[in-house]
C-alpha cells in the first residue's frame, strides 16, 4: 500500500505550505536564525537540509535546482559563495532548533532555527531590560508621581 | 433513570475540580542559571534569551 511520508500540513494548501517553506528556508540562509513556530521550524529543517546538502556539491545543476525552490538570487549566492565554504565537513545537521517561551496572545510554541555554523556569532541582544510598568506608560500617575517627587528633591537641595 | 441519590455540595464540587488544577496546569518552572529568573525547562529563558550558556534570540551580526 502507498503510505504517504510523515510531514506536517502547518494547516495549509500545498501551494501555501511550498511557499512558506520557501520563505522561511530563505530567510534562514540569508539571517542564518529565525524565530518561528516550533511545527514551521522543524519543518524548515527538512527542506534547508536538503538543499544545503545539494548546495555542497557546487554544480551549475543543483545552483539551478535551489534557485527553483527558493526563487531568491541572494539567498542562492549567500549560499554558494559563504554558507558552503563555513559548512566544512559537517555531515548533515547543519540547523539547530531551540525552543522558546510560547508566544503571548495565542500561546503557540515558538522556537529558534539557526545556522549551527554561526551560532557561535556575537548576537545583538534584542532584549531591552524591563521597565517599571509605570514608567513605560505615558502619562501614568505612578509615573508622574515618582519624576515629581525627584525634582522636588533637587529644588529641595 | 438512574440519578444521584443527593445535591454534590459545592464544597465536594469544588474539591474535585481542584485537583485538575493542582496536577495539570501548576506551571514548571527553573531558575535560569544566567540571570536567576524563573523560566520554562528546555527553553531559551524568556528574560535573557539565554540557553545552554549562550544568547540564542536576537540577529546575528556576521563579521
Amino acid at each position: 500500500m502507498r503510505k504517504v511520508k510523515p510531514a506536517r500540513k502547518l494547516g495549509r494548501t500545498a501551494a501555501h505550505r511550498k511557499a512558506t517553506l520557501s520563505n522561511l528556508s530563505t530567510q534562514l540562509l540569508i539571517y542564518k536564525r529565525i524565530e518561528t513556530t516550533e511545527a514551521k521550524a522543524k519543518e524548515t529543517r527538512r527542506v534547508v537540509e536538503k538543499i544545503i546538502t545539494k548546495a555542497r556539491k557546487g554544480t551549475h545543476h543543483a545552483q539551478r535546482e535551489i534557485f527553483s525552490a527558493l526563487r531568491d538570487k541572494d539567498a542562492v549566492r549567500e549560499l554558494f559563495e559563504e554558507i558552503v565554504g563555513k559548512i566544512g565537513s559537517r555531515p548533515g545537521g547543519y540547523t539547530r532548533i531551540i525552543k522558546l517561551v510560547p508566544r503571548f496572545g495565542d500561546a503557540a510554541k515558538m522556537a529558534v532555527i539557526e545556522l549551527v555554523d554561526y551560532a557561535e556569532a556575537p548576537s545583538a541582544a534584542p532584549v531591552a531590560a524591563k521597565q517599571d510598568r509605570s514608567k513605560r506608560v505615558k502619562g501614568s500617575k505612578k509615573a508622574e508621581a515618582e519624576s515629581q517627587e525627584k525634582e522636588g528633591g533637587e529644588a529641595a537641595e | 433513570m438512574a440519578n444521584p441519590k443527593a445535591k454534590m455540595s459545592k464544597s465536594r464540587r469544588d474539591k474535585r475540580r481542584a485537583q485538575y488544577n493542582a496536577r495539570t496546569k501548576a506551571a514548571v518552572t527553573v531558575l535560569c542559571p544566567n540571570c536567576g529568573e524563573p523560566t520554562l525547562p528546555h527553553r531559551a529563558c524568556r528574560h535573557c534569551g539565554h540557553y545552554k550558556g549562550r544568547q540564542v534570540t536576537g540577529k546575528i551580526v556576521v563579521a
